[in-house]
């Protein structure tokens, strides 16, 4: 079993030998952000995004599982004539997932809020016109960024049907494999904003989704006020009380028991710190009507620990859990969150974590 | 002609040297070695061809006033030197 690590200082695979015992394999883009990664089961490649910084987003590609990587063009948007000084670049690329069946199929969703596809293995990049030039796109707007952006992708095995989040823009479902796209959010509210805004689709900030791959019509939502479900595929949502706060950022789903999910609650949008600044994680067993406090072996106290909304991840067969935190620490669970090894705290703040996928 | 010098942190991501191009402003000047070097382009400049704002571009000592369009003008022997501004930690 392979875990990849995207921080923000580079690069890691780590591999595991036993419970408890995984160990860094191989590293890359030592220094630099790895903001996402994809480790396609498709053809074996692995993608990684960077964000230079000084230098913008990057994309590479390895041929060799992480040995060595090669460049890509980084989705950008077209020159614009007009209005030069407003005219979108890409801030981010904040998540990469395969498109369908066809290896090197691709969506990467970014800030500002562009959907981006390849249909080439990242050679080359097309702006989701359907979805940019939407009405509402104009009252989109940043979460904890400048912009918009667009951080989960769920695509159904055939490529069709998409479900896409955006922070702050709400759910976006495609049938016809992004070619047209409808806004749905209904049950979803936000306290924060004006009364009248209250319900308003393009502002709602859904900051992490995740469906179980079992029974697709079954979705996760953790949003900026708090947490959601939905029973019909993200036609409409229903708001779920998470013991001890509904607050938080990642958001994982069982990959074969639509009932179980887990969450990372913390305190508040205000305060994003775990509650009484004890580490704990989130487990519902019966589809959200009931919440348990599991971490056995997390921090009991005097934690700062922030899990990043892609820093929650679940192995497809075997219902590992890992999870890897702002403060640089990674903890794995072999018994669906009941307990938690701690396996380095030595990492800087961790941006995504993802299992390789058989 | 003008020379054009990048900051050696380039070259932990990919192949820059210093060179004599022909050119009348930044972006002229650009524009040639990015003819011979595309791959840079997007480390300098962002989707639109804006300057990327922590890169800075000075010319002659002087740093450049038209980040957007690059129209700065550059005499025959002008030293141009494209580095990063500091940041982060």
């Amino acid at each position: 079993m392979l875990l990849h690590l995207g921080t923000r200082k580079g690069y890691l695979a780590l591999r595991r030998f036993g419970t408890g015992d995984w160990r860094c394999e191989r590293t890359a883009f030592i220094g630099d952000p790895v903001s996402q990664l994809l480790p396609d089961p498709r053809d074996g490649r692995l993608y990684a995004a960077l964000n230079l910084g000084h230098f913008g987003v990057k994309l590479r590609v390895s041929e060799d599982r992480g040995a060595s990587f090669t460049e890509l063009p980084a989705p950008a948007y077209a020159k614009e004539e007009s209005s030069a000084e407003k005219a979108p670049s890409v801030d981010l690329l904040w998540c990469l997932e395969p498109a369908g069946p066809d290896p090197g199929s691709l969506w990467c969703g970014t800030i500002p809020g562009g959907l981006f596809r390849s249909d080439d293995g990242g050679r080359s990049w097309a702006l989701n016109e359907a979805l940019w030039n939407q009405p509402s796109r104009e009252r989109w707007f940043g979460g904890g960024y400048p912009h918009p952006g667009i951080h989960s992708v769920l695509v159904a095995p055939d490529g069709n049907r998409v479900v896409a989040g955006v922070s702050c823009g709400g759910v976006w479902i495609s049938e016809d494999a992004g070619e047209s796209w409808r806004v749905r959010t209904e049950g979803m509210f936000a306290e924060y904003m004006p009364p009248e805004m209250r319900e308003d689709p393009a502002i709602q900030d859904p900051h992490r989704l995740a469906w179980c791959d079992g029974d697709r019509r079954r979705i996760w939502c953790q949003h900026h006020n708090g947490f959601f479900r939905s029973d019909d595929g993200g036609e409409t949502w229903t708001s779920l009380e998470v013991p001890p706060s509904s607050f938080g950022f990642a958001v994982a789903a069982h990959p074969g028991d639509p009932q179980i999910a887990w969450s990372v609650p913390l305190v508040k949008d205000e305060c994003r710190v775990p509650v009484d600044r004890r580490m704990v994680v989130a487990r519902t067993r019966d589809g959200g009507a009931s919440w348990e406090s599991v971490g056995r072996g997390l921090p009991e106290g005097d934690s700062f620990a922030v899990v990043y909304r892609h820093g929650l991840d679940i192995h497809p067969d075997e219902a590992v859990l890992a999870m890897a935190t702002t403060t640089g620490a990674l903890w794995i669970s072999e018994d669906l969150g009941d307990s938690w090894d701690l396996v380095t705290s030595e990492l800087a703040p961790v941006y995504c974590v993802r299992f390789d996928r058989p | 002609m003008p020379s054009v010098h990048f900051t050696p942190n380039l070259r932990r991501h990919l192949r820059v040297d210093s060179t004599e191009v022909e050119g009348h402003t930044v972006s002229d000047a650009l524009s040639r070695v990015f003819r011979d070097n595309p791959d840079l382009r997007s480390y300098v400049l962002d989707d639109q061809g804006r300057l990327r704002t922590h890169v800075v571009i000075y010319v002659d000592g002087r740093a450049v006033r038209d980040r957007t369009e690059l129209g700065d003008a550059v005499g025959e022997g002008a030293e141009i030197h494209v580095m990063q501004a500091l940041s982060g930690g």
